[in-house]
C-alpha cells in the first residue's frame, strides 16, 4: 500500500477559512493530498466537505488560508484555473452535457484542431483512446444522456485524465450506482491511484471508504477534527469523531419504537382500493393515531407513489380515502392539509426547501399557508415557533437567518421537518427524510419521529434503508413493483425476513 | 491491496431499434420536420393554386424577400442555443437601417457608413450580453431594454424614412445574377454565407462547441472550464452584428431608411428558429434549420398573397405551426429525460 510520508504532497491546504451569510461554513482546515493516494474526507452534513471541496476547485473563493499546489501558492478565480493547476472534480450529479455526444464531453475544450477548425475524427479517436485506457468500451458518438449515471461518472474521469490531472476529487461518486457499478468505478480508481493521481473520494458509505481509502481526513461543524491513516482508525472512532458523540443514540431506539399500538378504535386514516391506471394497482391501508406505518419496497415499488395519492399530489382514479371514518375528498393536497396531514416529500431542493428563503421563513411557510395571507403571524409568536423547533431538531448553524440554500442536506431536512410539526399535523407523510444525510442527523430525525409518535402522532415513514423502517415503524407495508404484497408486524420480523418477503412473497417458492 | 482486473463495461450500444433510431436521432428529428413540412407546403402549393408555382422565379425572390430575416434568423440561433433570447434585433435593424441611410444622405462613404452600421448593431448585442452575463438580467428583460433603446435610437437619427442613392449599396440589390429562370442578388449571397459561416462556427471551432454546451448545461460548462461569460456575451454581440447587417440588406431590399421598419419582426425570426427546430431550452439546434425555418415562412406569406387572403391569415397559420413544433419539442425533450 502506498502509504509512504516522504513522498511530497501535491496539494497542500493551510488554515483554509470561508464565511458565508450567517455561517461560518470552514474554520482553519488543514488538508493534505499526496501522489498514489486515495484519501477520504467524511464528516456529517454540514461538517464542511463540500465547501472544502469547492475550495479547493475555486467555485468558492476562500476568506482565509493557502493552498499550494506542488510547491507553489496559488489563488483559484475559476474552476478552469484549478483544471489548469492539475485539479479536476467529477461531482454526484454527473456536471457533463447531455446534449453533446460521449466522445465532445470527454474532450470539450480541448478538441484537436487542424487549421484552425476541430478535428472531429481525431477529437473521436483521442476520446476512444481516453475511454479505452478506464476500460470503458462505447460508442464515443452516441448522445452523453443514453447512458447511464455510472458510466457517465467514468466518462466524467475520462475527461479528467484528458486535462492530465495529477489531484482527481469524487465527489459522492458512488451514491447511485448498484454494487457492480461501484466496483468497477473502484477498479478505474486503484488504476489510477497506482499511475500517481492523488485521489480525494467523499462518501457517505463507511464500506466503500474503508474498501478503498488509505487515509482518512474527518471534519465536524467546520472544523478539522484530524487526518489519520486507515489502518489506525477504526469504525466506531471514526462514527465517533464525525457525531462528536457515542452511537447509544440509534441503539436505544430500537427500544423505544416497539411499544404496542391501540387498533381497536377507528383508523385516523384509512384507505381502500386507492390505485391510479399505470401508478399503482389497488392497494389498502390503515393508520391509526398514534402508530408508525413503514413504506418497505425497492426504488420505483409505489412507495412515493402511494403517499402522493394519499395526500392528493396525485389524483386516484379509483378507491377512496376516509379520515377518522368519514369519507374525504383529496384531489389536492389542499384537502389533506384541510384534514391535519402534512407531507414531506422525497424531492428535498425540488418539492421542499425554499432555498433563497431564511431558516425562519422556511419554518413558517406551513403555519402561514394555514392561517391564510389576511391573517400574518405576529414577529414575537414567530420567533418563538421558530426558535423551538431550532431547538428542539438541533437544526445547525441554530441561526433563523441562515439562508437555507447554504445548510447542509441534513439541517435542510431539519427545517422542513419543522415546518410541517408547526402545522400540528395529526398524520405526517415522511417521504426518504433521511435520504442522503449523515448518521448525526438521521438519529436527530429518528429520535423526534418516535417521540412525536409516542405523543399521538401519526406517521407514514418511507425509506431504503430497510433497517431505519424496523426500528422506526410498529407496522410495515411492503410494496413491489408498483403493488401493496402484504403487511408485518416489526415486532415480529428481523432485517433478513423483510428482505425475504420483499423479495420472493407472493411468488410461491423463488428459486 | 490486489490489483484488480476492471471489468468490461456493459453499454448499450445502439440497438437497430425504432426507439433507438429515435433516442439517437433526437436532436435533428425537428429539423427534418420542418423541412418536410416545407416540402409539403411547396407542393401542396404547386397542386393547389391556380398558375405555376414552383416557377424559377417564385423561388429565387424567396430568398430575395426574406434575406434580412434569414440573416437575424442566424443571429437568433446562437443566442437561443445558449437558453437566451434576443427580443431587440427587429429595432436594432430598424436603428442600423435609418443611421445607415443617414450616413451616406450626409454623403459618408459606403465604406465608413457600412461598418458604422454593423458596429452600432454589435454595440447593443454587447450592452445585452453584459447584463445577461454580468450583471444576471433575465435575457428577456435585458433584450427588451435594447428593444427601446435601439427603436428610440432610429427615431432620435430620423423620424421620416430617408432614402437611400448610394449606388453600392442599391447594387446590392439590384444585381441580378442569373441562371435561366434562377436568379440571386448579392444581398441574397450575403444571407447565404451568414448561414454558412454561422454553422462553420457552431460546429468546428471550440467557441460553437462551447456556445452548444452552455445550452446544455450551463454550471457543467463552467465546472468543466468552459469560456462560459466571453462566450455567452459573444453570442449576443453576433446577434447583434447580425441586427446590424440584416439593416444594410433591408436598406438596400427598400431603397430607404424607415425608424418604424421591424416592429415585430424579432418574433419572426423567433418563430422561425422554432419552426426549423432549435429548442427554446437550449443546446439542440442547427442554423441550417433556422434556414429551413425562414423558408417555411417566406413560403407561407408568398401562398397568402398568391391566394389574396387577408394578412391575418399569415400570423395565425405562424402561430398554430409555432404551437405545434412547441409541443413536438416537449415531447422530444421529455422523451430524451426518461431516456437516463
Amino acid at each position: 500500500m502506498p502509504a509512504d510520508t516522504e513522498v511530497p504532497p501535491v496539494v497542500q491546504m493551510r488554515g483554509i477559512t470561508i464565511r458565508f451569510p450567517g455561517v461560518l461554513a470552514l474554520d482553519h482546515v488543514d488538508l493534505t493530498l499526496r501522489p498514489g493516494e486515495v484519501h477520504s474526507l467524511m464528516g456529517e452534513n454540514g461538517a464542511g466537505k463540500s465547501t472544502l471541496i469547492k475550495a479547493l476547485t475555486g467555485v468558492y473563493p476562500v476568506d482565509g488560508g493557502t493552498i499550494t499546489v506542488t510547491g507553489t501558492d496559488r489563488t483559484f478565480a475559476s474552476t478552469a484555473d484549478a483544471q489548469a493547476a492539475g485539479i479536476s472534480t467529477v461531482y454526484q450529479e454527473v456536471n457533463l452535457c447531455p446534449n453533446l455526444s460521449v466522445g465532445e464531453n470527454v474532450m470539450l475544450g480541448h478538441e484537436p484542431r487542424r487549421r484552425g477548425v476541430i478535428d472531429w475524427r481525431a477529437t473521436h479517436t483521442e476520446a476512444a483512446r481516453h475511454l479505452e485506457a478506464l476500460h470503458l468500451d462505447i460508442d464515443t458518438r452516441s448522445p452523453l444522456s443514453r447512458h447511464s449515471i455510472a458510466v457517465q461518472q467514468l466518462v466524467a474521469i475520462s475527461r479528467a485524465m484528458v486535462l492530465d490531472s495529477k489531484v482527481l476529487i469524487l465527489d459522492e461518486p458512488t451514491s447511485s450506482l448498484d454494487r457492480d457499478e461501484v466496483d468497477q468505478l473502484f477498479g478505474v480508481v486503484r488504476d489510477l491511484r497506482d499511475r500517481g493521481v492523488a485521489i480525494l473520494f467523499v462518501s457517505h458509505f463507511l464500506d466503500q471508504v474503508y474498501e478503498i481509502s488509505d487515509r482518512i481526513t474527518v471534519l465536524r461543524n467546520g472544523a478539522l477534527v484530524g487526518e489519520h491513516a486507515v489502518a489506525d482508525l477504526p469504525r466506531d472512532a471514526l462514527v465517533t469523531k464525525m457525531i462528536g458523540r457515542e452511537l447509544h443514540d440509534l441503539e436505544s431506539l430500537s427500544r423505544t419504537a416497539h411499544r404496542a399500538v391501540d387498533r381497536s378504535g377507528e383508523p385516523l386514516l384509512s384507505a381502500r382500493g386507492i390505485g391510479r391506471r399505470g401508478v399503482l394497482e389497488p392497494a389498502d391501508l390503515d393508520v391509526y393515531p398514534g402508530e408508525v406505518v413503514g413504506l418497505a419496497g425497492l426504488l420505483g415499488s409505489g412507495r412515493t407513489e402511494l403517499v402522493r395519492l394519499l395526500y392528493g399530489a396525485d389524483r386516484a382514479d379509483v378507491g377512496h380515502v376516509s379520515v377518522r371514518g368519514e369519507r374525504a375528498r383529496m384531489t389536492s393536497p389542499r384537502h389533506a392539509i384541510d384534514r391535519r396531514m402534512a407531507f414531506s416529500s422525497e424531492d428535498r431542493r425540488g418539492e421542499g426547501i425554499v432555498a433563497d428563503l431564511t431558516v425562519a421563513e422556511n419554518i413558517v411557510l406551513g403555519i402561514q399557508a394555514q392561517r391564510g395571507w389576511a391573517r400574518p403571524i405576529r414577529r414575537s409568536e414567530r420567533d418563538a415557533v421558530v426558535a423551538e423547533y431550532i431547538q428542539a431538531l438541533g437544526v445547525r448553524p441554530a441561526n433563523p437567518d441562515a439562508i437555507v440554500g447554504n445548510l447542509s442536506g441534513g439541517n435542510q431536512q431539519k427545517v422542513l421537518l419543522a415546518r410541517w410539526l408547526a402545522t400540528a399535523p395529526e398524520l405526517l407523510v415522511l417521504d426518504e427524510p433521511t435520504r442522503g444525510i449523515d448518521v448525526g442527523a438521521k438519529a436527530d430525525i429518528q429520535h423526534k419521529v418516535s417521540e412525536l409518535s409516542a405523543q399521538g402522532l401519526s406517521v407514514i415513514f418511507i425509506s431504503s434503508e430497510l433497517e431505519e423502517v424496523l426500528r422506526l415503524a410498529q407496522r410495515i407495508a411492503v410494496l413491489r413493483d408498483r403493488r401493496k404484497i402484504g403487511e408485518l408486524d416489526s415486532g415480529q420480523v428481523d432485517l433478513d425476513g423483510l428482505v425475504d418477503y420483499l423479495a420472493n412473497a407472493g411468488k410461491g417458492s423463488a428459486a | 491491496m490486489s490489483t484488480t482486473t476492471t471489468p468490461e463495461v456493459r453499454t448499450r450500444r445502439s440497438a437497430p431499434s425504432y426507439q433507438g433510431f429515435i433516442a439517437r436521432h433526437a436532436a435533428t428529428t425537428p429539423t427534418y420536420a420542418a423541412v418536410l413540412i416545407l416540402l409539403v407546403l411547396l407542393a401542396g402549393a404547386e397542386t393547389f393554386l391556380p398558375g405555376n408555382f414552383l416557377s424559377p422565379g417564385n423561388l429565387s425572390a424567396l430568398l430575395l424577400d426574406n434575406a434580412y430575416l434569414l440573416v437575424l434568423a442566424v443571429g437568433m440561433t446562437f443566442v437561443i442555443l445558449t437558453a437566451g433570447i434576443d427580443l431587440s434585433v427587429g429595432s436594432v435593424m430598424a436603428f442600423t437601417g435609418v443611421l445607415g441611410a443617414q450616413l451616406l444622405a450626409q454623403g459618408t462613404p459606403a465604406v465608413v457608413a457600412v461598418p458604422a452600421m454593423l458596429l452600432a448593431g454589435g454595440a447593443i448585442g454587447l450592452l445585452i450580453g453584459v447584463l445577461v452575463q454580468y450583471f444576471h438580467v433575465q435575457p428577456f428583460i435585458a433584450s427588451l431594454g435594447g428593444l427601446f433603446l435601439a427603436r428610440g435610437l432610429a427615431f432620435v437619427v430620423s423620424l421620416q424614412s430617408i432614402k437611400v442613392e448610394e449606388p453600392t449599396v442599391l447594387w446590392l440589390q439590384q444585381t441580378r445574377i442569373r441562371l435561366d429562370g434562377w436568379y440571386i442578388t448579392p444581398t441574397g449571397i450575403i444571407a447565404l454565407l451568414a448561414v454558412a459561416f454561422a454553422a462553420l462556427v457552431l460546429h468546428l471551432t471550440r467557441f460553437g462547441r462551447t456556445v452548444y454546451a452552455i445550452g446544455g448545461n450551463e454550471g457543467s460548462a463552467r465546472l468543466m472550464g468552459l469560456a462560459v461569460a466571453r462566450t455567452k456575451v459573444t453570442a449576443y454581440v453576433i446577434s447583434g452584428l447580425c441586427g446590424g447587417l440584416a439593416g444594410l440588406l433591408l436598406t438596400a431590399y427598400s431603397g430607404a431608411g424607415y425608424p418604424r421598419n421591424g416592429i415585430g419582426t424579432e418574433l419572426d425570426a423567433i418563430a422561425a428558429v422554432v419552426i426549423g427546430g432549435t429548442l427554446l431550452t437550449g443546446g439542440r439546434g442547427y442554423v441550417l434549420g433556422s434556414l429551413v425555418g425562414v423558408l417555411v415562412f417566406g413560403t407561407i406569406k408568398t401562398i397568402i398573397s398568391f391566394m389574396g387572403a387577408e394578412q391575418s391569415w399569415m400570423q395565425i397559420i405562424i402561430g398554430g405551426l409555432l404551437l405545434l413544433f412547441i409541443v413536438v419539442q416537449r415531447a422530444i425533450v421529455a422523451r430524451s429525460e426518461r431516456q437516463r
